[in-house]
């Protein structure tokens, strides 16, 4: 089980709007040993399309962990979450929030609603790249992530 | 920001049966640089007891995380677990399991209960304190954790 699991790259959904961050974070996840199929909508409504496999995503499979960014067109982060965290063949997919924000507010709320971790961006290249680095190695490395069907 | 955050210990909550993970568990925890503040329950009613003793003036802090095994005697780690996000006040505690169970029922299952994130413990000492020292690292230098 284990083996067959780790031939597969693991599924990232990176939900962000702006675009130096898709960059960054593109080429910081990509830019290591762990294989990974990494696909990238820009808004909530996108996202919640993609979990749905609606529209043009019909062909998207489930990810195995999503990093969401919060302030988002259409349709926040926040919204997402709740959805996600709402909806039972979602809920236990891991979502590690990736954000400028760090009002408390968000913080309670998004643990309330079920994130699985909080993270903000730091200011800074080089930091940026650090906890991109930091997310991708724990959870992709250390965490055992739920097989998506 | 990472030494404003260290100068107040972590309160971790470590729910765990066995004698010999205990010991290093805390072992590796308080061998890091990073402050921490550990408490220990035996089994899933101990933690129950202390998570709703929770009291600013008996020196029980509400842990910053849990650290929960999942195979316990008398409650185990998912009844806890179960219990802990049906209470307004405990629910934005990130819980970390770590368990020898690599069942894939038990991550799904625990997933859907709230779980932030499943660990499972790996064969061999060494290997054990990585995964121990990776989560300290992770959960409190990188993560934002919900305020106390």
């Amino acid at each position: 089980m284990e083996t067959s699991k780790q031939l597969q790259p693991i599924k990232v959904l990176l939900v962000e709007d702006d675009e130096a961050d898709v960059e960054l974070i593109r080429e910081t996840l990509l830019d290591s040993k762990i294989s990974l199929k990494l696909d990238i909508v820009n808004d909530g409504v996108d996202a919640m399309r993609y979990l749905s496999q609606k529209d043009k995503f019909s062909d998207a499979m489930l990810p195995d962990i999503v990093i969401l960014d919060l302030n988002l067109p259409r349709k926040d982060g926040r919204e997402v979450i709740i959805e996600m965290k709402s909806e039972p063949h979602l809920m236990n997919i891991p979502v590690v929030v990736l954000t400028t924000s760090d009002a408390e507010t968000d913080i309670v709320r998004m643990y309330d609603a079920g994130v699985n971790c909080y993270v903000t961006k730091p200011f800074g290249l080089e930091q940026f790249q650090n906890v991109v680095k930091a997310v991708e190695k724990f959870w992709m490395t250390v965490v055992k992530l739920p097989e998506m069907k | 920001m990472v030494s404003a955050q260290t100068i107040a210990p972590f309160n971790i909550l470590l729910v765990e049966d066995d004698p010999a993970d205990v010991e290093l568990t805390l072992d590796t925890l308080e061998q890091s640089k990073i402050l921490v503040h550990i408490e220990i329950a035996n089994d899933g009613i101990a933690a129950w007891e202390y998570l709703n003793s929770i009291g600013a003036n008996n020196g029980k802090t509400k842990p910053d995380l849990l650290i929960l095994d999942l195979n316990m005697p008398k409650m185990d780690g998912r009844e806890l677990l179960e219990k802990i996000k049906t209470r307004p006040e405990l629910r934005s505690i990130p819980v970390v399991i770590l368990t020898t169970s690599d069942a894939e029922i038990d991550i799904i299952r625990t997933y859907n209960l709230g779980a932030s994130c499943y660990v499972t413990k790996p064969i061999g000492l060494e290997e054990f304190t990585k995964v121990v020292n990776a989560i300290q690292e992770f959960w409190f230098t990188i993560v934002k954790l919900p305020p106390r």
